[in-house]
C-alpha cells in the first residue's frame, strides 16, 4: 500500500517537475496567432482600418475585438483568409475594394514643406526642406497618408495599371456554345 | 559510339518540317521600320542609349545591359531614331513594351567592328564582350549567354552540349542553319568550351535531320575539332536542354540545382553561331534566322532584322487568304500573336500562319477522368491530372507540392490529353499567379520592415531628444550649483557663493540689456520706414484719420 502510493508520488513529483522545466524553456513569446495574421495582412500601414498599422490591427483581431473586414487594401481575398485562419465567417468589406495604386508628386507644384515625409508610414519618399520631392514609386504601398498633409495638394494616386511586368495568364476559360 | 540513354515520356507528333526546308535562307528584304523592343531577353531591362532625332549605325549600342544578368540591344541598320516609345510587343499579353523605332537610311553603314582574339582575353572580359554584343539563348528561351559560361567551382565541366534537337513541329532554323553554317557554329563551340574548359563537345541532333548532322560532322573534321556529333532518337521534347543532357550524358540535372553543378552545360546551336559572329569579327546580334511557315505560299527560312514588324515579315511567305492567325514558335509550346504590328525579337524562332484547317479548333473540354496519360508523357515526371486538379481550383500551394516549377510547359499533356483538356494553360495560369503573389508577399515583407526601422528611428530620436534636454538641464542646474571657474579658486568661501549667486545674476542681466537694445533697434526700424499709405490722401480721407486719432486719444490716455 505505502510502496504504491510513494510510487505514484514520486511519478507526480517527476511528471510535475518535468511539466515545469518545459512551460520555461519552451516560453512562447507573444501571440503566435498575431504574427499568422500580419502576414496576411497587406502591410500598407494605413490606418484605414482604424489601427496605427498592420500589427496592432492584427493584435486586435487576434484579441477578438476586431472585426475581420476592415481591411481595404488587403481586399475580400485577404477577409477570406482570415476567416480560413480564425474559423469566423466571412463577411463583406466594410470599405469599397480599390485596385492597387501608387502616389505620384506633381514636383512643379511641390514647395519642399516635408510634411509628406513625415506622414509617409514606409520611408517611400525621398527630399529634404526646401527641395522638391519624390515618390519612390518601387516603396509605395498606396496607403494615401501623404495626401492629407500635402499643403499646396501636389500628391495625387495612381491606379497601376496592367503591364508587361505585372501580366498573367488568365484563367482558362471554356467557351460554351448553343448547340440548336 | 556513345551510348545513348533515354529520358522518360514524349510524344511524336507530325514534325511537318519539310516544306520550310526546300529553300536555302532568304535574306528578308530591309523594312521600311525598325521597332526594337529594349527588353529581349531574361533578366534586367536595358535602358535606352538614343534619343528621337539620332542618328544610328548598324551595330551601334541603343540598349545598355543595366544588371548582370542583362543583355544590350543594338540597332540592326543605320538610320533615324524616329522615337523611343512604348510599342506593342510579341507576346501573349499584347501589351506594349519601351522600344526604340528606326527609320533605316538604306545604307546599312556599320559602325567600327573590332574582330578579337578571344584566347588573348581574360574570360571574364569575353564574357562582357557577349553581354555587351547581345549574345542570348536563341533556342527561344533568350536566356542571356554569358551568364551561363561560368563553370561550378567544385566541379569540373565534363562535357559541353550544342542543342540541334530542334524537336518542335514545323521549325526549321536550327536545321537549316547547321546545313548552311556549320563551320561558325563550330567555331563558337568552342570559345564557349575554352570559355568552360569544357573536356568534351557533344553535339546533339535529332535523328531526322540527316543533312545537318552530316553537315556538322564535315565541318568539325574540315576543322580539325574533336567534337562528337551523335544523331538522337527524334522525340518530342528531345531539344529540351534538360532531356538532351539525359539522352547524351544520362545525367539528370534535379530541380534543386543548375547544370553546371552537374558538370554540364547546354547551349542552342543559333547561339554559338552569333557568338562567334560577336567576338571574331565583332558583329553585335541583329539579326536571327526566322522559320516561316504554316498555311503559306513559300514556306521558308529567312534571315530577318530584329526589330522588324512581323506584318512585313509575314508578307514574305505570301499567305493563304484562309489564314486567321499566326503563331510564334512551334504549336507545341508557342502562343498565338496578338497583333501581327508586334516586332520580331530574338525569341521569335518560327512563325506558323495558321488557319481552320491546318489547326482546327480544339475539341470542347471534357472533364478529367484521371486516366493518367498526361503523367505518362511527361518528360519531367510529373502527375499533372493532379497539378490541373489544383490549378483549377486555385490550390496554388498544392501545385507547388506537386512541383508545378519543373514544368517546362513542353504541351506533351495537353497533346495526349483524351478529355481535351488545356494543361499547359492551367500550370502558366497557376505559375503567374504563384508569382505575382511571391512579389506581392515580398514587398509586404520589405514594407513591414520598413515600417519597423521608422517606428525604431521615431523611438530613438524621441530618446535622444529627451536626453539631451536632460543634459542641458542638469548642465543648468552645474552651473548654478557650481561656481563659475575664473577668479573662484583665489578666493575665500564666503566670497565665493556671493561671486557664485552673483555671476548668474550678471548673466541674466546682460541678457536682458541685450534684449532691450534688440527691442530698441526694431522700434527704431519701425519708425525709420514711413508708411506709404499716409501721402497724397484725400481731405476726406485726412479728415477720417483725424476723427479716428481722436476717438483713440482718450483710451490711450486711460491705459
Amino acid at each position: 500500500m505505502l510502496t504504491a502510493i510513494l510510487i505514484m508520488a514520486l511519478g507526480a513529483l517527476v511528471l510535475g517537475a518535468a511539466l515545469g522545466f518545459a512551460s520555461i524553456k519552451f516560453k512562447v513569446e507573444g501571440n503566435p496567432l498575431v504574427e499568422k495574421i500580419e502576414a496576411i495582412l497587406p502591410q500598407t500601414q494605413c490606418g484605414q482600418c482604424g489601427y496605427p498599422g498592420c500589427k496592432p490591427y492584427a493584435e486586435a483581431i487576434a484579441d477578438g475585438e476586431a472585426e475581420i473586414n476592415l481591411c481595404p487594401p488587403g481586399g475580400m481575398e485577404g477577409v477570406r483568409k482570415l476567416a480560413d485562419l480564425l474559423g469566423r465567417d466571412v463577411k463583406p468589406l466594410d470599405a469599397e475594394e480599390k485596385p492597387k495604386q501608387v502616389a505620384i508628386i506633381d514636383e512643379q507644384t511641390c514647395i519642399g514643406c516635408t510634411l509628406c515625409i513625415q506622414a509617409c508610414p514606409v520611408d517611400a519618399i525621398v527630399g529634404a526642406a526646401k527641395q522638391m520631392h519624390t515618390i519612390v514609386e518601387s516603396l509605395c504601398t498606396g496607403c494615401e497618408l501623404c495626401i492629407k498633409p500635402c499643403p499646396v495638394e501636389c500628391i495625387r494616386m495612381e491606379t497601376i495599371s496592367e503591364n508587361i511586368d505585372n501580366w498573367k495568364w488568365k484563367y482558362p476559360v471554356v467557351e460554351l456554345k448553343r448547340v440548336a | 559510339m556513345l551510348q545513348l540513354f533515354k529520358f522518360k515520356g514524349g510524344v511524336k507528333p507530325d514534325p511537318k518540317k519539310t516544306p520550310s526546308v526546300q529553300m536555302p535562307i532568304g535574306i528578308a528584304p530591309l523594312p521600311p521600320l525598325l521597332i526594337v523592343p529594349l527588353h529581349q531577353s531574361i533578366g534586367g531591362k536595358p535602358n535606352p542609349l538614343v534619343e528621337a532625332g539620332d542618328r544610328v549605325l548598324k551595330g551601334q549600342l541603343i540598349g545598355g545591359a543595366d544588371q548582370w544578368l542583362s543583355s544590350a540591344v543594338h540597332a540592326p541598320t543605320s538610320g533615324t531614331v524616329l522615337a523611343v516609345e512604348e510599342r506593342l510587343a510579341a507576346h501573349p499579353s499584347g501589351l506594349p513594351t519601351l522600344s526604340v523605332v528606326i527609320e533605316p537610311d538604306g545604307r546599312d553603314a556599320w559602325i567600327e567592328r573590332t574582330p578579337l582574339d578571344y584566347t588573348a582575353l581574360e574570360p571574364e572580359r569575353v564574357r562582357e564582350i557577349l553581354r555587351d554584343s547581345g549574345v542570348v539563348g536563341l533556342g527561344g528561351a533568350v536566356f542571356p549567354s554569358h551568364a551561363k559560361l561560368a563553370a561550378a567551382k567544385s566541379v569540373p565541366m565534363d562535357e559541353l552540349i550544342i542543342n540541334g534537337g530542334e524537336c518542335e513541329p514545323f521549325m526549321t532554323c536550327d536545321d537549316i542553319l547547321m546545313r548552311e553554317r556549320a563551320e561558325g557554329i563550330v567555331l563558337g563551340s568552342g570559345i564557349f568550351r575554352d570559355l568552360l574548359k569544357a573536356r568534351r563537345v557533344l553535339v546533339g541532333i535529332e535523328d531526322n535531320k540527316p543533312e545537318a548532322v552530316a553537315a556538322m560532322k564535315a565541318a568539325v573534321e574540315k576543322l580539325g575539332e574533336n567534337f562528337e556529333v551523335i544523331a538522337v532518337p527524334t522525340r518530342y521534347p528531345a531539344g529540351g536542354a534538360k532531356q538532351l543532357i539525359r539522352v547524351l550524358t544520362g545525367k539528370e540535372v534535379p530541380a534543386s540545382k543548375r547544370s553546371p553543378e552537374m558538370g554540364v552545360q547546354c547551349f542552342n546551336v543559333a547561339t554559338a553561331y552569333t557568338a562567334w559572329r560577336a567576338i571574331v569579327h565583332g558583329e553585335p546580334v541583329l539579326s536571327r534566322i526566322v522559320t516561316l511557315t504554316g498555311n503559306v505560299e513559300q514556306p521558308r527560312n529567312w534571315e530577318v532584322l530584329l526589330g522588324t514588324p512581323l506584318k512585313d515579315f509575314v508578307a514574305l511567305g505570301k499567305p493563304k487568304s484562309d489564314t486567321d492567325r499566326y503563331l510564334m514558335g512551334g504549336p507545341m509550346m508557342g502562343f498565338e500573336l496578338p497583333s501581327l504590328e508586334a516586332p520580331l525579337v530574338k525569341a521569335t524562332n518560327c512563325i506558323i500562319a495558321g488557319s481552320p484547317s491546318l489547326f482546327p479548333p480544339p475539341a470542347p473540354e471534357m472533364p478529367c477522368i484521371r486516366c493518367g496519360a498526361c503523367a505518362d508523357v511527361c518528360p519531367h515526371e510529373l502527375q499533372p491530372f493532379e497539378m490541373y486538379w489544383f490549378a483549377r481550383a486555385r490550390n496554388f500551394g498544392k501545385t507547388q507540392e506537386y512541383n508545378i516549377f519543373d514544368c517546362i510547359e513542353c504541351g506533351c499533356c495537353s497533346y495526349v490529353c483524351p478529355s481535351h483538356i488545356p494543361l499547359v494553360q492551367y500550370f502558366r495560369f497557376a505559375k503567374s499567379e504563384i508569382w505575382s503573389r511571391e512579389r506581392e508577399k515580398n514587398m509586404a515583407d520589405a514594407a513591414k520592415a520598413r515600417f519597423e526601422l521608422r517606428n525604431e528611428r521615431d523611438e530613438r530620436e524621441k530618446a535622444e531628444k529627451a536626453e539631451r534636454l536632460a543634459r542641458a538641464a542638469a548642465a543648468k542646474a552645474a552651473v548654478k550649483k557650481a561656481p563659475p571657474e575664473s577668479g573662484s579658486e583665489a578666493l575665500s568661501g564666503d566670497t565665493s557663493v556671493a561671486v557664485a549667486a552673483a555671476a548668474p545674476l550678471d548673466a541674466d542681466a546682460a541678457k536682458k540689456a541685450a534684449i532691450a537694445a534688440a527691442m530698441e533697434r526694431a522700434r527704431q526700424q519701425r519708425e525709420s520706414v514711413q508708411p506709404k499709405n499716409t501721402e497724397g490722401l484725400t481731405v476726406a480721407q485726412r479728415k477720417e484719420i483725424a476723427e479716428i486719432e481722436a476717438r483713440r486719444a482718450p483710451l490711450q490716455a486711460e491705459e
